[in-house]
């Protein structure tokens, strides 16, 4: 119980800390660096000579990140993934969705259970350690998955991985899984709810209805890096719930 | 700097091939698993170096966490049946 407190408590320093940092020191200053495209449309990145004198200025955009963007977000996958495509987007969480449900029919049996496997003393030890690191990482991808690579699905996934550490290192630790269901219920109908604010506002489904802000800055693309985070807390609540599920054997007696 | 990055390419592919063939050949079940789970770091790095972050993140914590996980515990669910795999 200990343990868990000072994760927590770890968890919502280094949120802080990393909202600070991100909202005094941009990670890459893109307003400076706005080329005007005449035609081709808004993602076809200017052919820029990278020269000495002019290096200082391009050497931050490593992977091809947009500078003029129409969705306001700097990860060109990003804006694709959950601005234009995002009905494609609520159609994998559904499957995701559905997997689950299935391996916890499948799995999840309400008979006498028991847990899988030992660990030993290093195992113990590290995960102590790795545990609020991963978790921090995990919370990191997803809520900068619209600057940085990285989104909801990754974000989520290393969520229950540290989970999986925890599980992997404590014979006898269980989650309450009663909370994770609920973020994941709640995550899932947000996502919808903001589609459908979308419908009411301008007319098509999930249009980002929000000002899109300045590219690059952490608060920016509208309703992308929202949706993102919803995503990131659904997936990571799903996948903690399988991997919970796969732990735990029913015993036949 | 080209150069550089070209060795890196050869190798990581050379390490790509070395891997998935030893998860082909290997005898035991969970070496082959073991393999795979190596196969995908060479893969992220293969993403990466192809620019492809976004693949690479996801490769990274699905291809060798989650999935190696989930193979190993199936494994030893086998195991349990009572077969010697």
């Amino acid at each position: 119980m200990r343990k868990i407190f000072t994760a927590l408590f770890v968890v919502f320093f280094g949120i802080v800390l990393l909202l600070g940092i991100s909202r005094t020191i941009p990670l890459t200053k893109y307003e400076d660096k706005i080329v005007p495209t005449s035609a081709g449309g808004a993602f076809i990145e200017k052919k820029v000579n990278i020269t000495t004198e002019n290096y200082k200025d391009y050497k931050d955009v490593i992977f091809g990140e947009t500078r003029d963007a129409e969705t306001g977000s700097a990860n060109m996958v990003t804006s694709v993934v959950v601005n234009y495509r995002a009905f494609d987007t609520l159609g994998e969480i559904t499957v995701l969705f559905l997997a689950a449900v299935g391996v916890s029919l499948l799995m999840g049996g309400s008979g006498k259970k028991k847990r899988l496997g030992k660990s030993g003393f290093i195992l113990k030890t590290a995960a102590g350690i790795l545990f609020p690191v991963m978790l921090i990482t995990g919370i990191y991808i997803f809520t900068h998955g619209h600057l940085t690579p990285g989104g909801g699905f990754p974000g989520g996934s290393m969520i229950a991985s540290s989970f999986l550490l925890l599980y992997l290192a404590d014979e006898k630790f269980e989650l309450k899984l009663k909370g994770f269901k609920v973020a994941e219920g709640v995550a899932g109908t947000l996502f919808i709810v903001i589609g459908a604010v979308g419908l009411m506002a301008g007319g098509y489904f999930l249009m980002n209805f929000l000002p899109t802000g300045t590219v690059g800055n952490l608060f920016s693309a509208g309703i992308v890096p929202i949706i993102y985070v919803l995503i990131g807390l659904k997936v990571g609540s799903e996948i903690t719930g399988v991997l919970s599920d796969m732990m735990t054997v029913e015993v036949h007696e | 700097m080209m150069e550089l990055l070209n060795i890196l390419e050869w190798g990581v592919s050379i390490l790509l091939i070395f891997f998935a063939l030893a998860a082909v050949v290997s005898k035991k079940l969970l070496t082959s698993i073991i393999f795979l789970s190596v196969l995908s770091m060479a893969a992220v790095a293969a993403f990466a170096l192809l620019r492809a972050p976004d693949v690479a993140v996801t490769e990274a914590v699905i291809g060798s966490g989650l999935v190696t996980f989930i193979f190993v515990t199936s494994i030893r669910g086998l195991r349990k049946a009572g077969d010697s795999i």
